[in-house]
């Protein structure tokens, strides 16, 4: 009992650090810092808005569609975050893992927690924009902890996943940076569920990352943003579709990391 | 009286490692390999096989071989880095996970930075490290560096620092690999310092070294490792002993023709034979002597000059002389004729092995004739060995007071 708990500390002391010095190098050398976790998603917001919104007119039907634009990109960026920064994580601290025993897992977890409170910050972004929007929050907004934490669940897994994988075949990166362009676009995020054919909508609303987003507009912003609930015509069973699969992958690509986890030292 | 408990039993571990001839880590490779049909050439390197020995609590173990004989990948197991292939090892007590100084430093973050990042990887929390940060510094002495990026630091307070956070550590079980090898004296003294105190505190330490007058100094027991095997396993005085045996020329060899490429010089004559009065010498043997043989292939009018060169094993000069150093006159050599020279060097050798270059120069125009480099090598033990690059018997008189 004793050995289980001295190793979830030390773990844990290592996270902490991981995390810190994650931060501190990432904006180093660089003027404003810290607020570039700020400005690019505001930045990125500005030139989605004027293409989408003001050119091509996408959102028309939704209420407050330039809040409901930036929360689904924002999550979606996190997930971004979290995938491809883990690609070549375990590869990447490879003088570390020759040198030291440590539980590998820290690395992926230390990444998720620093992209984390990337997301966090954002919110602050998100904040500001609904109050400009006047977009009225009801109690629901607090559904948006459990989504999040759908949304961690989700990309951790996947973030195990993949890290683990490319210690073997160094192809999964540019596969993954294929797929994710793919994902982005098969995701509904700068388009209204509603404009694609209900068949297809159907099949695209099953991906775990589409169920989030959706729920957590419905939630936060508007009630325009369609979940899976509504999609699939009122059963509440459904949500258990995308959550299984969440669950499913978190189960699987955590038993494979944990079983690949031993030979890092010797194949990085 | 407690019995001594075992810390460390490692049982009948082997270590295998699959090289690929071609490494596959690209899904083409994967596919291309599973068309070409035939089980993609595996080589599988045997680093480790069927070791067996166990370290008891409070000892210092050390752990000896050449390099490549796969120590350590043992030390790497003992880690738990590595997983063995085959055995298993098993571990009682704390261990220290890290093999080397200075894990997780990162030169972009500053000293006091690294102190905590590094402390972590030790599995201090950020407040036992602020407890102790100031005698982590002051026994490093890099107090008025610690706001500097750890880049700008010089590899030697890099090291005072690692070497520092190091000693801090908590464990029951140190694995220690060859940090003695860097640093200056007054590093070394202090590495050694903190060793007596291990010592003193009877924790367990495998050490890694190919410094046979440390393993000496502070090991109680040792074991070879030679070519993936455990070869010997018994005191530190035996293992020493067997270690440098390994270096020993083998009983019979006739080494004299296969070394031609080693041989340079205006020619003219050739050195036909090096040999040693002994192949291994003792402290108990007054003089070392080489014989030279050389066929002379012209008459040299003015006779040769000869000299000889004797190298420790780091290549180093250890001793050496020539005809004219000497005042002696040149060796007279005549056409279709063979010559022996004997030269006796006084036995002032340290422990280890011994590489004679002997050389040749024509009396007339000093140029080198023929230099031989690495002709024949000897070897000697020597109980009294010293750190130093020879070992003449140095004696010692106590005058009583008043006499």
């Amino acid at each position: 009992m004793r050995k289980i708990v001295q190793r979830y500390t030390y773990s844990l002391i290592l996270l902490r650090e991981l995390v810190r010095t994650d931060f501190k190098l990432r904006y180093q050398n660089s003027a404003l810092g810290y607020l570039w976790s700020l400005l690019r998603p505001l930045f990125l917001f500005i030139i989605l808005y004027f293409v989408f919104v003001r050119f091509l007119k996408v959102g028309k039907g939704i209420q407050h569609y330039p809040v409901y634009l930036l929360l689904g990109i924002v999550l979606w960026n996190y997930f971004v975050e979290v995938t491809t920064g883990s690609v070549g994580a375990i590869v990447g601290k490879s003088d570390l893992l020759r040198k030291i025993n440590f539980p590998k897992y820290v690395i992926i977890l230390a990444g998720s927690f620093s992209a984390l409170i990337n997301l966090l910050l954002n919110f602050i972004i998100i904040g500001i924009f609904m109050l400009l929007n006047h977009v009225a929050v009801s109690w629901h907004a607090l559904l948006l902890f459990p989504l999040i934490a759908e949304l961690f669940i989700f990309s951790i897994a996947m973030a195990f996943f993949l890290s683990a994988l490319f210690v073997k075949f160094r192809d999964v990166s540019y596969i993954w940076d294929v797929v994710i362009q793919a994902a982005f676009y098969a995701t509904p995020i700068l388009y209204p569920l509603t404009q694609v054919p209900h068949r297809i909508g159907k099949f695209l609303i099953l991906n775990p990352m589409a169920q989030i987003v959706q729920d957590a507009r419905h939630v936060l912003v508007t009630t325009d943003s369609q979940t899976i609930y509504q999609v699939f015509g009122g059963d509440r069973l459904i949500w258990s579709i995308p959550v299984g699969l969440t669950i499913l992958l978190a189960v699987s690509s955590g038993w494979y990391f944990k079983s690949q986890s031993k030979n890092f030292a010797e194949e990085v | 009286m407690q019995e001594a408990k075992t810390a460390i039993t490692v049982h009948g571990v082997s270590k295998n490692f699959v090289l690929p001839h071609e490494k596959i880590t690209s899904l083409k490779g994967v596919f291309t390999s599973l068309l070409r049909h035939k089980s993609s050439s595996r080589e599988v390197q045997h680093a480790l096989r069927d070791i067996d020995f166990e370290i008891k609590k409070g000892e210092f173990f050390g752990v000896v071989g050449r390099n490549g004989s796969g120590k350590s990948t043992l030390l790497k197991m003992l880690a738990g880095i590595y997983q063995p292939s085959q055995g298993k090892i098993t571990t009682e007590g704390k261990l220290v996970p890290f093999i080397e100084l200075g894990v997780g430093f990162n030169p972009e973050l500053t000293g006091r930075e690294n102190v905590y990042l590094n402390g972590a990887m030790l599995g201090f929390s950020r407040k036992q490290i602020t407890a102790m940060y100031k005698d982590i510094v002051s026994f490093a002495e890099l107090e008025r560096f610690m706001d500097q990026k750890l880049k700008n630091y010089s590899s030697g307070m890099q090291v005072r620092l690692a070497f520092s956070m190091a000693t801090r550590s908590e464990a029951d079980i140190l694995l220690v690999d060859e940090v003695l090898a860097v640093g200056d004296a007054e590093f070394q003294r202090k590495c050694f310092e903190y060793f007596r105190e291990l010592k003193k505190n009877k924790k367990t330490v495998v050490f890694v070294s190919h410094d046979m007058s440390a393993v000496r100094e502070y090991c109680d027991r040792a074991v070879l490792i030679e070519k993936a095997k455990l070869v010997q396993a018994g005191s530190a005085e035996e293992i020493a002993k067997a270690y440098t045996r390994l270096f020993a020329p083998p009983e019979s060899e006739e080494d004299s023709s296969t070394k031609q490429a080693s041989k340079w010089g205006a020619g003219g004559l050739d050195i036909t034979k090096v040999t040693t009065s002994k192949k291994r010498y003792t402290e108990a043997d007054e003089t070392v002597d080489i014989q030279v043989t050389i066929a002379a292939y012209r008459t040299f009018e003015n006779g040769v000059i000869a000299g000889i060169t004797v190298k420790n094993e780091a290549g180093q000069p250890v001793c050496g002389t020539n005809t004219k150093i000497i005042r002696m006159k040149s060796v007279p050599l005549t056409k279709g004729q063979s010559t022996t020279i004997v030269w006796t060097v006084p036995n002032i050798f340290n422990e280890g092995r011994f590489i004679i270059e002997p050389a040749l120069l024509d009396g007339v125009t000093q140029e080198v004739s023929q230099w031989w480099n690495d002709a024949r090598s000897f070897h000697v033990e020597n109980e009294q060995k010293t750190p130093y690059v020879v070992a003449p018997r140095i004696t010692l008189a106590v005058r009583a007071p008043g006499s």
